[in-house]
């Protein structure tokens, strides 16, 4: 009963193709300005190199990983990635204020499992997402949408494989939302 | 004339500003979309809610006829736009993983920000999970080496791949958008009778 007054009360998103017509625009100004597309994970990098400097120096010093992001003038955070990202946040903020869906924290779930599970899957699938992002040279924005828009064969790569994988085992999660 | 910052027609100093800015539009658009909510976002693997697939089609074909006629007008050096580089045995391995985290997780890094925004907690302990992955993976990168850096293809494009001009390959991408988006709207019309966990407004 709670889903059907929520979803009653719920205001409705754009359109989607309306949405990917602004999102494609958009994407072509960053090209058109930047020469580079959108990103996503490369902020929650920065904020991974910038810790391990804070908190070890030395050893991100003597990191091959770390120490190519580290330069001696500025920090990891003073980055376009990290300024592009923290606009994602706000733009989200902005959308959810205007259509009424900024509320306090709360966890969405399927009415099958419960909040905690969902928060432990929360969890695991940010830690494989993050992980992944590395070895794939960007995430879904970076380098699925992004890449695969300037015709990189990487990216339609990622773009197949992680649509692709996602198919191949939604089966044995569908508990988690269907 | 375009790319304007790589031509140095906008100099460096507003970077940051353009970012912001960049940013906020592309958080606007994911929110509004639909994409702050995991439950929407995964309707795209249970046929369920198919709006990831139609907002990502579409804005890959509109940037790509974009790039194209921005080329042919003489607007943009489409030599001088960043291509992403081909790794492919770990990019393969990455994406499918991402594919796993995806399907667990029901976020992507840029949406799990915007569902932060509007006060999703899932949202919020994903993006801590990124942090971990990235740092597990940053720890572990002297093991990976090797991996990470293997299969290089350098700077290659879809069209280079396959032998064919950037024109045909969106063309292709047209008609696969067009086709993916009516097969998709008759499976998502037959699977959401079948529903009762999930409501549709």
């Amino acid at each position: 009963m709670n889903t059907e007054i929520q979803s009653k009360n719920m205001p409705r998103y754009i359109n989607p193709y309306f949405g990917g017509v602004l999102l494609g625009l958009l994407l072509l100004a960053t090209f058109f300005i930047t020469g580079r597309g959108l990103g996503a994970s490369g902020a929650v990098k920065s904020a991974v190199v910038t810790t391990v400097d804070r908190v070890a120096h030395q050893h991100a010093e003597g990191s091959t990983f770390y120490s190519k992001f580290l330069t001696d003038n500025h920090s990891p955070m003073y980055s376009w990635m990290v300024f592009e990202s923290l606009g994602i946040f706000l733009g989200g903020l902005i959308s959810g204020v205007l259509f009424g869906r900024l509320k306090k924290l709360r966890t969405e779930h399927s009415p099958k499992i419960t909040s905690k599970t969902r928060l432990i899957a929360a969890g695991i699938g940010g830690i494989l997402f993050g992980f992944g992002s590395q070895l794939g040279r960007g995430c879904s924005s970076g380098a699925a949408l992004s890449g695969t828009a300037a015709f990189s064969f990487g990216g339609l790569i990622v773009m197949l494989f992680m649509f692709g994988t996602g198919y191949l085992v939604a089966y044995f999660f569908r508990k988690l939302w269907i | 004339m375009g790319p304007l910052i790589p031509q140095g027609i906008i100099t460096g100093e507003w970077d940051f500003v353009i970012a912001l800015l960049l940013g906020i539009f592309f958080g606007f658009i994911l929110e509004a979309s639909g994409f702050s909510s995991s439950r929407n976002i995964t309707g795209v693997f249970y046929g369920y809610n198919f709006v990831v697939l139609r907002v990502f089609l579409t804005a890959v074909v509109v940037t790509m006829i974009g790039l194209l006629y921005f080329n042919y007008m003489g607007w943009i050096n489409l030599d001088m736009l960043y291509i992403l580089p081909t790794y492919l045995t770990p990019m393969i391995v990455g994406a499918a993983i991402m594919g796993l985290g995806f399907v667990i997780g029901g976020f992507c890094p840029g949406t799990s920000y915007t569902g932060v925004a509007i006060g999703k907690l899932d949202a919020i302990v994903f993006t801590a999970g990124l942090f971990l992955g990235i740092f597990v993976f940053s720890e572990a990168y002297p093991l990976i080496e090797g991996f990470y850096n293997s299969d290089a293809m350098g700077r290659i494009t879809i069209s280079e791949f396959i032998g064919v001009s950037n024109e045909v390959i969106t063309f292709g991408f047209v008609i696969l958008a067009l086709a993916a988006f009516w097969g998709t709207w008759l499976i998502e019309k037959r699977v959401r009778k079948t529903i009762t966990e999930y409501k549709f407004d």
